[in-house]
């Protein structure tokens, strides 16, 4: 089989929180725009646009080097990941446009590959894959552009949770580090087989089943890591508590973390974060998996205390393995406390 | 002593690397690690912490660092103690901190003496075991960094400890002294306003 070179592929490939915001603030002002609902200013998932008082667009595009070796499996991952943005703010996926940097000398049947592992996830997601554009380059990148379309009543902020409200997250945490040890030889077949079925399976099931309740406030986990999004969904006004042993991980993701098999993008996440995170007796590989850059993360949702449960055990009927890890409070000194609880 | 080379290795390779230098000592001894960013350097701190190993970083340049780990007790280093800088557990983030030198005299008072004070000053700071990030010289400061100044010794000891040292190029020009530039670089306002901008702290004496 056609194999890819990786080297620090996935999320783990993102430019750090810190510098890009440093950026953004220094752009100059736009025009006002009434319609545009989620600009980047939101530091949200993705940008929305309303057209009528029931539909608006939701448009967002992510594509990142390979983080797996095989093409057509790297292809369904960078699809999923894109794809994600658009269930993060509540968006139902209708098309979607390759984004491709490719070696032309090399075999092109590995960018067969990894288009037809990304077309998959489009049609599994509902939407058509409706054309793209390739550059060619030294480096395989690749992921989607991806419209979709969401009522603008029932938009997922990522910042609108409110004081008693659990968090819920979908997925296992821990795919960043096992793919990294994955690419030295740490980790073995079946740790990586295991992440990576997390990191393609869309997030549109947790989606559709979350659009049955009142959800507050909802982000995807990548490449921030859990804490980054997670502070972004404190913004200023807001503190929570997360519980560390509630969370969902890769057991493999500890053991890999305690041998320090970390990588650079959890360091910038956790310099980004800084000291808006308070650990109490929280063990290190466990501080390492929070900090992680995920590939294709869950999402996190914030709902209401009465329906949480409800919302939980219907997410794990359909085979999740989501969890309450934690709750927002009224807001604090700092605004993540990390319990080991 | 075992030096290990990880300068562009992407990260976990630095910390795979050492590891395995530290499984090679088979006992106490010193691993002298070289990368080429900071944030290797922060995960190596790390994992030094968290394995309870005594561990101190040395900034070469921007793309050169040092880091040296002593295992159960060994000596940490033979590097000059101007350059090491010992990291407490919860300093692992490096302050990016800038000295502004605006004149040639410190403080307002008699002239000469204000001169002397400045000279000392420059001397105490090329003293310290952290050098600043960057030392900027603008208007009379740039007497300082150009032919005649008593202070270049002290500069380059401070070059040499990784502190970069920059004088305002307009203001060589006003003072005919662009030829005569003895340590450092020449800067511009604009990269002036983007250092202080993205400074941690800034120190005016």
């Amino acid at each position: 089989m056609e194999k890819l070179y990786c080297k620090g592929g996935g999320c783990t490939a993102k430019l750090g929180a810190g510098i890009l915001s440093h950026i953004l603030e220094r752009l100059p002002k736009q025009n006002f725009d009434e319609n545009l609902m989620v600009g980047f200013d939101a530091k949200d998932d993705a940008a929305v646009y309303k057209l009528t008082d029931d539909i608006a667009f939701v448009q967002t595009l992510d594509f990142f080097p390979p983080m797996v070796e095989d093409p057509y499996t790297f292809g369904q991952i960078a699809a999923a990941n894109a794809l994600s943005d658009i269930y993060a703010m509540g968006g139902e996926v209708k098309t979607a446009l390759n984004i491709v940097c490719f070696p032309q000398s090399s075999d092109l049947n590995i960018l067969g590959e990894i288009m037809r592992g990304g077309l998959e996830k489009v049609k599994e997601a509902g939407g058509v894959l409706a054309g793209g554009h390739s550059i060619d380059d030294t480096d395989v990148k690749y992921g989607l552009s991806v419209t979709g379309i969401v009522n603008p009543n029932k938009i997922y902020s990522n910042n609108t949770g409110k004081a008693g409200d659990r968090l819920i997250l979908t997925k296992r945490l821990g795919v960043g580090i096992i793919c990294t040890a994955a690419r030295i030889g740490e980790a073995d077949e079946d740790t990586l087989n295991e992440a990576v079925d997390s990191m393609r399976t869309l997030n549109k099931y947790a989606c559709d089943i979350s659009k049955k309740y009142d959800i507050h406030a909802c982000t995807d986990i990548t490449g921030f890591g859990f804490l980054g999004h997670l502070m972004e969904m404190m913004g200023d006004d807001k503190s929570c508590e997360v519980y560390a042993k509630q969370i969902p991980v890769f057991e493999a993701a500890k053991a890999l973390a305690d041998e320090f098999l970390i990588t650079a993008g959890g360091q910038r996440n956790r310099n980004y974060v800084g000291e808006n995170v308070i650990f109490e007796d929280v063990p290190f590989a466990m501080e390492e998996i929070l900090f992680d850059p995920q590939t294709s993360g869950g999402l996190l949702l914030a709902v209401g205390k009465e329906e949480a449960d409800a919302l939980l055990n219907e997410l794990k009927e359909a085979g999740m393995p989501a969890a309450i890890v934690g709750e927002i409070r009224e807001r604090e000194n700092t605004a993540i406390k990390v319990a080991d609880k | 002593m075992i030096k290990v080379n990880a300068i562009g290795d992407a990260c976990p390779i630095p910390v795979v690397k050492t590891k395995n230098a530290i499984r090679e000592l088979g006992g106490s001894g010193v691993v002298e690690v070289s990368v080429d960013n900071e944030i290797a350097v922060q995960n190596l701190l790390k994992m030094a912490k968290q394995k309870e190993y005594e561990a101190a970083f040395e900034k070469k340049s921007n793309t050169e660092y040092i880091v040296t780990i002593n295992v159960n007790g060994g000596e940490v280093s033979d590097t000059k103690p101007v350059t090491k800088a010992t990291v407490k557990s919860d300093e692992i983030k490096l302050k990016e901190t800038i000295v502004v030198i605006d004149s040639d005299k410190m403080g307002d008072g008699d002239e000469e003496f204000s001169k002397t004070l400045l000279k000392g000053f420059i001397y105490a700071l090329s003293s310290q075991d952290i050098p600043p990030a960057k030392i900027l010289f603008y208007n009379t400061g740039v007497r300082l960094t150009t032919e005649g100044s008593a202070s270049i010794e002290d500069l380059k000891v401070l070059e040499k400890a990784g502190a970069k040292i920059y004088s305002c190029g307009a203001c060589l020009n006003n003072y005919g002294l662009t030829e005569k530039l003895s340590v450092g670089e020449v800067t511009n306002m604009y990269d002036i306003v983007s250092y202080l901008m993205e400074a941690d702290l800034v120190i005016r004496p």
